[in-house]
């Protein structure tokens, strides 16, 4: 079990986190989901001891490892921009971790090429060791970047918007592959990333992170359908917020044919497997943004039509 | 059978890179007039001299013993600044400190100084009574006008070519290869002789091979420190002078050819190295 307590990180004046506490069940999958300079970056370093906390402890498993360096945490951590070393070949990227042990925790050189290549079937590159990093595509390095941290045999993998440089397809594709690796592996697992979509997908838990604290930590189903805060229910998933107060997401508002408020609408269009209305509304020109079921009748753009909310939330500010 | 078209050699691959024709044309032309042509007219004037006469006068006793003296003395330099070099590009990358700016400017003053300066300045610290020779030849140690003190020399004149060339090659290195490295159990000896050192090292590499050659031409810092004793510290480049001096013309030139293919051999064997380096790594 990973417990974070009362982390707090200053750089200079600026604080990048406000007492952090968080407990993280063995094998659990962890979305740290938030804006750039919400401190998720440098909570997911500060656990990895990439970085030291000013304030707090780290605890691995009941053992407080808050002054134990990064090389002897045991944890594998896969940057953003993968730093595969480029002038070694894929597999010996791979087997680094191992090469580097003392001579007397060494495996044997067969050992280490065997497990080489484990891992590079593993993540699917079997037959590249050979090559080098500068000859495989975005996703592959992604992958060898991959192996090379679990060649450590981690008790935490810890990854830095894991598909932050990757295009869409390639992306989504490896967020699938990564899921089912985790599902495999059981590996305790946490992962940064500003992409709700991701961590919705991905997480077994989302920490929903602003400004240097933790605003809400709970399933996907729990961070979507109930926020906690106004910041949660804007930054996962969208929301509409009304002059009022409410937030309402835009598949939980309807079109009536009476009653409710009027909103004159700018934009149709279709969206996947719904139509989306983009309208303002009537008087002060607030932008609402709804989701239509596809077998209804649109309305036309310039219309005037009234909507009503299925569902709506409101938080204390 | 074949298309004669489709085999026909192509003299470049079509690029959206517009101008191949006139550029190619200008670097061709701006480098035979300022490199080939002085160059060929050595090679004309040398291959009017006959064989036996180009091979008695540039493989002299004295012509051997000059050759050997550049070459080992730029090459001793070229490796001190490796060392060196490296050193002081790290300390000027990866710290702050107060001064940075004026050590960096420091570092790009023997390509300023004009180098007959740089000699007198060194002959007058390093000569048994200088303010250094003082002190080392008690000890034994003599470095003006011996080997060791055109090495001194070279080294003055050759550093900021290894500084120059790795410090934005140790700048560019990202700092996230190196916490890769930690992260994988890496203390920071394997880090930097396993990680970072094989990057910087084709830098390194080229900024040594500048110093070399740049060592192997070099004259007006030398001839201070030398001493210039024919067959001891008599380096090549002097050895040309003093024949031109006599109107020796054909002896200067078999040298200087001489020279000159040797420094060709050298850089041409080290440019291949590299560039089969960067073909390997795929970049």
């Amino acid at each position: 079990m990973i417990r974070v307590e009362n982390i707090t990180k200053r750089f200079g004046d600026y604080a990048a986190l406000h007492g952090i506490d968080l407990e993280i069940q063995p094998g659990e999958f962890i979305a740290l989901l938030g804006p750039s300079g919400s401190g998720k970056t440098t909570l997911l370093r500060i656990i990895a001891g990439l970085e030291f906390q000013d304030e707090g402890h780290v605890y691995f498993d009941g053992e407080d490892v808050s002054d134990i360096p990064v090389g002897k945490r045991n944890v594998g951590f896969v940057f953003q921009q993968y730093a595969l070393f480029k002038h070694m070949t894929v597999a010996d990227n791979v087997a680094f971790g191992l090469n580097v042990r003392k001579a007397r925790h060494r495996p044997s050189k067969a050992e280490i090429k065997a497990r080489a290549e484990d891992l590079l079937r593993i993540v699917q590159l079997e037959g590249l060791g050979a090559r080098y990093p500068g000859q495989l595509s975005g996703g592959q390095r992604q992958r060898v970047a991959l192996a090379r941290a679990l060649a450590i045999e981690p008790s935490l993998l810890l990854l830095d918007e894991p598909f932050g440089a990757l295009d869409a397809k390639v992306r989504k594709d490896l967020r699938r592959w990564l899921r089912d690796l985790h599902k495999q592996m059981g590996l305790t697992s946490i992962f940064v990333t500003h992409d709700q979509e991701e961590a919705l997908e991905l997480a077994d838990r989302v920490v929903v992170m602003d400004h240097g604290r933790i605003d809400q930590i709970g399933t996907p189903e729990e961070v979507y359908m109930k926020p906690a805060t106004a910041f949660v229910s804007h930054f996962v998933g969208e929301t509409n917020r009304f002059p009022d107060g409410r937030h309402v997401r835009p598949h939980d508002l309807d079109i009536v044919s009476e009653g409710g408020e009027a909103i004159a609408v700018d934009n149709v269009f279709r969206k996947g497997a719904v139509w989306r209305v983009e309208g303002r509304l009537a008087g002060n020109d607030t932008i609402v943004e709804l989701d239509l079921s596809s077998d209804r009748q649109p309305p036309a753009i310039g219309e005037t039509v009234f909507i009503a909310a299925r569902r709506s939330l409101t938080f204390a500010s | 059978m074949t298309s004669i078209a489709s085999r026909k050699y192509r003299w470049r691959t079509p690029s959206v890179l517009p101008g191949f024709g006139l550029t190619f044309g200008f670097s061709l032309a701006w480098l035979s007039l300022i490199v080939l042509i002085p160059l060929s007219t050595l090679f004309l004037k040398s291959a009017g001299m006959g064989w036996h006469a180009f091979l008695e006068v540039g493989f002299s006793p004295r012509a051997l013993a000059a050759y050997r003296l550049s070459f080992g003395t730029a090459a001793a330099a070229a490796l001190v600044n490796a060392v060196f070099g490296l050193l002081v590009a790290w300390v000027l990358v990866r710290y702050r400190f107060p001064g940075k700016g004026v050590v960096g400017a420091l570092v790009d003053l023997p390509f300023a100084l004009p180098t007959a300066v740089a000699g007198i300045a060194l002959t007058a610290l390093y000569a048994p009574s200088g303010w250094v020779g003082q002190y080392l030849d008690p000890l034994g140690i003599k470095v003006a006008f011996t080997a060791t003190g055109i090495t001194v020399a070279l080294v003055f004149i050759g550093l900021p070519f290894v500084v120059r060339s790795v410090e934005p090659v140790l700048a560019d290195l990202g700092k996230d290869v190196e916490e890769a490295s930690a992260t994988l159990g890496a203390n920071r000896f394997q880090t930097f002789f396993r990680v970072i050192f094989p990057a910087i090292l084709p830098a390194l590499f080229t900024g040594a091979a500048m110093a070399f050659a740049r060592g192997v031409g070099e004259y007006g810092s030398v001839i201070f420190i030398s001493g210039n004793m024919p067959g001891k510290t008599e380096i090549a480049p002097l050895l040309i002078v003093t024949q031109l001096e006599q109107y020796a013309y054909d002896g200067a030139t078999a040298i200087a050819m001489v020279m000159m293919l040797i420094s060709f051999a050298v850089l041409f064997a080290l440019n291949a190295l590299q560039s089969a380096r960067r073909r390997r790594l795929g970049a």
